[in-house]
């Protein structure tokens, strides 16, 4: 999707968390990334790398936790995966279903000092 | 906010003025230093602290130092990406419902027909209801200008080299053109299908046009944003009997991603489906009020 407007939304996580609790640089960012979320992870490492050049977390290694897509189907009464917003039940072959998992665009953790 | 890196206000535009730079925290710490940032070429008008060759020992993750004790540690996030963005969608949406405004956030590729679709609709409510548009452009007052040769206010937002409108800058433009209670909104973005559709403005609904001179596939092609719609007006409509286009398969392939999405075929040029739109449009309007009702 937008991934150099998403690193930018990072690095201000980041920055907020190090005024907050008082840590002077990151190695490590943790974020979990769904399936469904429309963020391409390769342009998402390049963004960052160059988002982060000269800040708290400059040089920090990107872990991405890519979590899967899931679904409600409504014909099978169940949760199914699915690997793209237009996937059918992979069970019953029907498009009636509602995304209940793998949209999220989150930062999870970080390893600092 | 710039949207290149979300901290400069010298690129987007509101009715030709620079925005000022989002609302920070007091004490924020900067520590890009712009100056040899090749990715980011533009002058900010707000100062920065940096903290060059600054060696504090003592302020480490510990609050102290000793040799041979490392200082790392873990820290918990969990904060969504897009929080900030959200967390001003949600101040709109709360002022919108407040007044009884029913906003729309009209997304589609460049060259749709939304413009002249929305000329349409404003000259069609004329007198009946009270309007203001919000357009969004990389470029240009074009828009702004054709909306407000109808009579009814505009505003236009130069998002400068950012692909879509945020809702920090609608926030912005709504208390610039001073909306009124009980009157519908009606917000143009960016002529994009992709980033769009992951930033909430605080609108009632996405609405997604999708003009059938484009492909039936495009629903598949760009998911997120047919996703995020409720109402899809295939519009130009018109033009059906001259193109190869199947209509019913983009209705199939935009349902495939969205079984719920309502489906209305426009064209502004015969006119065809404006009753439809503008009943959805009324709807609406009745529900914002009486939401309003409510609160009040």
């Amino acid at each position: 999707m937008h991934e150099m407007s998403l690193a930018e939304g990072v690095l201000q996580i980041i920055e907020d968390a190090a005024h907050a609790q008082n840590f002077s640089r990151v190695r490590t960012v943790w974020l979990e990334i769904g399936r469904l979320a429309g963020v391409e992870v390769e342009a998402m490492r390049f963004c960052f790398d160059a988002v982060v050049r000269d800040s708290v977390a400059q040089g920090a290694k990107l872990e991405i936790i890519e979590t899967p897509g899931q679904a409600w189907c409504l014909h099978c009464a169940q949760t199914v995966q699915v690997q793209a917003l237009y996937d059918t039940c992979p069970n019953c072959g029907s498009h009636q279903l509602q995304v209940t998992g793998g949209s999220e665009m989150r930062v999870r953790e970080l390893d600092v000092e | 906010m710039c949207n290149v890196c979300g901290c400069g206000s010298g690129q987007t535009l509101i009715g030709g003025h620079a925005l000022k730079p989002a609302r920070k925290p007091a004490a924020q710490l900067h520590y890009r230093a712009h100056e040899t940032d090749a990715v980011h070429p533009h002058e900010h008008e707000h100062e920065h602290e940096h903290r060059h060759g600054a060696i504090d020992f003592g302020g480490g993750a510990a609050g102290a130092h000793a040799p041979g004790m490392s200082q790392a540690r873990m820290v918990k996030i969990e904060r969504d990406i897009l929080a900030k963005n959200d967390s001003y969608a949600e101040e709109n949406r709360r002022y919108l419902a407040e007044h009884g405004i029913f906003a729309l956030n009209l997304v589609s590729s460049p060259g749709s027909g939304k413009t002249t679709l929305l000329v349409r609709t404003i000259e069609a409510l004329h007198g009946e209801l009270k309007l203001a548009v919000i357009e969004g452009d990389q470029q240009t007052d074009n828009d702004a200008a054709r909306i407000r040769a109808t009579g009814a206010p505009a505003l236009q937002i130069n998002t400068g080299k950012g692909c879509h409108l945020d809702a920090y800058m609608v926030g912005r433009a709504m208390q610039q053109l001073g909306l009124h209670d009980d009157s519908l909104l009606l917000i143009e973005n960016v002529g994009n299908l992709v980033c769009p559709a992951g930033f909430d403005l605080g609108e009632a609904h996405k609405v997604a046009i999708l003009s059938v001179t484009e492909g039936e596939d495009k629903p598949l092609k760009y998911p997120d944003m047919f996703r995020a719609a409720d109402l899809m007006l295939l519009n130009k409509c018109d033009l059906l009997p001259y193109l190869a286009f199947d209509a019913e398969l983009a209705v199939a392939n935009a349902r495939r991603v969205n079984p719920d999405i309502r489906v209305i075929r426009t064209s502004a040029t015969s006119g065809e489906g404006m009753d439809e739109w503008l009943r959805w449009i009324r709807a609406g309007c009745r529900k914002a009020l009486a939401g309003r009702k409510i609160v009040g």
